[in-house]
């Protein structure tokens, strides 16, 4: 569904230069002639041979939502997904904010139609919450890493599985606080980390706080914003390639962020049930496109776009991980004395030791306390 | 019906060697036992991700698909004729010659659209094999070429900037392999030839030319042929059958193997419709007539069902058993639970290390070597010259005892000489004085006969 193409105006250090679209590799590849068939082959059985491949294995999908408190994450994925992922929490007076950064998965399996989906979710609570948030997003970016460098180490065992689990996060959504005047420093520094190593989906957050015109004049400065720090949001401009891509990723980049509301309770407005927030004032209905652009985000990240997120994580991110990690251990000087190999990045928290069999995404050994967080 | 039996055994086999691979599963449930977080959750309401399988159709359709079919058989058996049929369409070809002293392997890459599917089709095509009188080496092009093509897909994945996605797979999805209709059994060179590829490549035995034979003779031709490959251990691919959907007609379609096909791309009237068929004073054998022969099923196998599946197999099975062949060879292993990051590029280093040591020392051996013959060699030169001068001052020597006794010689020549002439000076004063007195008559005598004579 998309192509991508490499950009010439990037900068060398662009992490997103490369195209990783399969559609150019007809210039590449020996020489074909091609031929015109007299009838009927078969060859379009192929598809429904894929399809039913693919039914059988199932789908991965991990996601993982970062923001400040309160600004309804949990919600937000409930109402994606439809279904009770977590228990909202609600910091009341008797629970201590938690002092560090935590990452917490979640897995769950979900069917629709015989297509089963294993989706991973990982929240961020106590991001951006300390009185000094300096550097709160190593830890996130160590938890990307490790992903990578799991998914890095199945890969070059010598006796591979036949299909390595895939941990790796595909989508980060990334919570913007509705202040309606432009970024903060925390924000920007979060998403120009974090834009070159994982598709980054900013939103604004409680956008029910926000008017129909402030929404838009926040979307726009956030939009200017963006661009003068030169952060690539989800979907990245630079690997568009095909006429028709561009034009549904412009579309797309129109929107971005989208002012998002979450609800998980059902109400009724004129006779249907409708997820919604009841206010004084009114229902706010969440799939109503008038109301909140909650359909917009729920179509790119599943319905039209779930399949691109993970093939550009695998093949660009993945890749650029992959380089950087295979080069620095060349570094090495020429000529008598072994040097060690240097260890693994600083930003990335020494990996822990025996991972040499990887599992579905187990709740991350950080999390201390997650009992009663989860369903 | 022991044949049966035995065909059931062997795909049994084949199945079970299958299921070994299939870790993960098994793998799954370990973990949910152990973990307890991976649970399934009801949805209260359509999410839409139903469209997933889609939206992997819709990228490999923008990708287009790759399939590499490799034909082994001898020349002159329908190979190419096979093809077009298979296909379609008219490749282009001229027929071999049989005279070529080393088996080769010709590649041709084709590009194929069938509705919104395009596929990038490369026949190899084996070019000579069984042509030569000694068939020793016939079948090891094949096997070299086959890894060669591991070998490329190898070294793409492990350079450090890669671009998997671009690359054309070039490594063979399927053998075709082409057994001449003798009605008898496998020839040795076939079976040897099978032998060695059944761990690299998925194998599908097709009777070649299969109107030359008659209808009970092929059942009995192809019992023969699979209980000979069977006892002698060639694993031939077998139809998967684990999937609800397909697993009755392949399950079906693994027993009519290997399958007798015809090939013709020529166009015969049969009724009122124009069918592919070859026309021969005796009948018409109609090709997609299945009562003729099984190039339907054959298609139908190849094409429309399984194609996905054999790329898949030569993905996860052959590649990956010839890569970690490969890696062991090099001596590199995964280590135990203390391994660093990256142990295959520790171990590539250190190898490194121990080859460049390994190296220095081979120098220094040189060296030593060098100096020592040197020194041999120049002792030698100085022995030699040692006997020289020896022997130049004997014969000088020589030479000075000569010289001393020539003159020794010559001074006693000399004196005689002298001796000599004193003798002769005396002698002629002697003769000279009788003739003075009474000689005066002699004189004039003398004198008148001397004037006579002037």
């Amino acid at each position: 569904m998309k192509k991508r193409q490499k950009k010439n105006g990037g900068s060398p250090m662009d992490p997103l230069r490369q195209s990783p679209s399969p559609s150019s590799s007809r210039a590449s590849s020996p020489r074909t002639l091609p031929c015109e068939m007299l009838g009927y082959v078969g060859i379009e059985a192929v598809l429904d041979q894929l399809k039913i491949k693919a039914m059988k294995m199932g789908f991965e999908f991990n996601i993982m939502v970062v923001g400040q408190s309160g600004l309804g994450k949990s919600t937000m994925v409930n109402t994606l997904f439809k279904s009770k992922m977590w228990k909202s929490t609600m910091l009341g007076l008797g629970v201590p904010t938690p002092q560090t950064l935590q990452l917490q998965s979640v897995t769950h399996v979900i069917e629709e139609s015989g297509v089963k989906l294993k989706l991973t979710v990982t929240d961020t609570p106590g991001f951006g919450d300390q009185i000094n948030n300096d550097k709160c997003w190593d830890p996130i970016l160590g938890y990307i890493n490790e992903q990578y460098e799991q998914y890095l180490q199945e890969e070059i065992l010598i006796t591979r599985q036949r299909h390595i689990p895939d941990t790796r996060v595909h989508c980060c959504v990334y919570f913007v606080p509705p202040t309606g005047h432009c970024l903060r420093p925390l924000d920007i520094e979060f998403l120009q980390r974090l834009c070159r190593t994982v598709n980054v989906v900013p939103v604004i957050a409680r956008a029910d706080s926000l008017t129909i015109e402030e929404r838009e004049a926040f979307r726009h400065r956030i939009q200017e914003n963006l661009k003068t720090h030169g952060i690539e949001v989800y979907p990245q401009k630079c690997l568009d390639e095909d006429v028709n891509d561009k034009v549904l990723n412009s579309k797309i980049r129109e929107r971005i962020p989208f002012a998002v509301v979450g609800a998980d309770r059902e109400h009724i407005v004129n006779g249907r049930c409708v997820l919604g927030r009841k206010t004084k004032w009114g229902i706010i209905e969440v799939e109503n496109m008038a109301h909140c652009e909650f359909p917009l985000l729920r179509d790119l990240l599943i319905r039209s776009h779930l399949q691109d997120l993970k093939d550009i994580t695998h093949n660009v991110h993945y890749e650029n991980y992959r380089i950087f990690r295979l080069n620095e251990s060349h570094v090495l000087p020429r000529g008598p004395g072994w040097v060690n190999l240097a260890p693994a990045p600083a930003s990335v928290p020494a990996p822990a030791g025996p991972q040499a069999t990887p599992g579905p995404p187990k709740v991350c050994r950080w999390a201390k306390d997650n009992s009663d967080e989860e369903f | 019906m022991s044949s049966e039996v035995v065909r059931h055994l062997l795909f049994q086999s084949h199945m079970a060697t299958k299921t070994a691979h299939m870790s993960p599963q098994v793998f799954d449930n370990e973990e949910k036992q152990k973990k307890e977080t991976t649970r399934s959750l009801a949805m209260s309401g359509h999410v839409g991700f139903e469209s997933l399988p889609d939206q992997l159709v819709n990228r490999s359709i923008q990708q287009g698909f790759c399939f590499n079919i490799l034909c082994v058989g001898e020349t002159g058996i329908g190979k190419s004729t096979l093809i077009d049929t298979l296909f379609n369409t008219n490749f282009e070809d001229h027929e071999s010659s049989h005279f070529y002293p080393h088996v080769r392997l010709k590649a041709q890459t084709y590009e194929l659209q069938e509705s919104n599917v395009r596929l990038k089709l490369t026949i190899v095509n084996t070019v000579g094999f069984g042509d030569q009188i000694n068939k020793e080496e016939s079948y090891q092009p094949i096997v070299d070429y086959i890894d060669a093509q591991f070998e490329a897909y190898l070294q793409e994945e492990l350079k450090i900037k890669r671009s998997l996605f671009n690359y054309h797979d070039s490594r063979i999805h399927v053998c075709l392999y082409f057994i001449s209709p003798t009605g008898h059994s496998l020839k040795t060179l076939d079976l040897l030839t099978m032998k060695s590829l059944d761990s690299k490549v998925n194998i599908i035995p097709v009777i070649a030319k299969a109107d030359a034979i008659s209808k009970t003779e092929l059942q009995k031709f192809k019992v023969k042929l699979m209980s000979e490959l069977v006892s002698n251990g060639v694993q031939i691919y077998q139809f998967p059958t684990d999937d609800e959907t397909i697993a009755k007609i392949n399950a079906s379609m693994n027993g009519h193997l290997p399958f007798a096909v015809v090939g013709s791309m020529d166009e015969v009237k049969v009724g009122n419709k124009m069918v592919k068929a070859r026309q021969y004073p005796w009948g018409i054998v109609q090709v997609e007539n299945e009562n003729h022969c099984d190039f339907v099923k054959l298609r139908e196998m190849l094409i429309c069902t399984n194609m996905e599946d054999l790329r898949d197999e030569t993905h996860t099975r052959h590649y990956e058993l010839y890569r970690r062949r490969k890696l062991e060879e090099t001596g590199l292993t995964d280590t135990g639970p203390e391994n660093k990051p990256l142990s295959l590029q520790e171990t590539y280093e250190a190898k490194r290390h121990e080859f460049y040591g390994e190296r220095q020392r081979k120098e220094e051996e040189m060296k030593q070597l060098f100096v020592q013959r040197v020194k041999e060699k120049e002792a030698v030169l100085k022995e030699a010259e040692r006997e020289l001068q020896a022997k130049f001052e004997h014969l000088k020597r020589v030479h000075q005892e000569e010289k001393l006794r020539l003159e020794e010689k010559r001074r006693l020549l000399e004196e005689e000489i002298i001796a000599f002439s004193k003798k002769k000076a005396t002698s002629e004063i002697y003769q000279n004085q009788p003739f003075m007195t009474p000689g005066g008559n002699v004189r004039k005598d003398k004198d008148r006969k001397n004037s006579s004579f002037m």
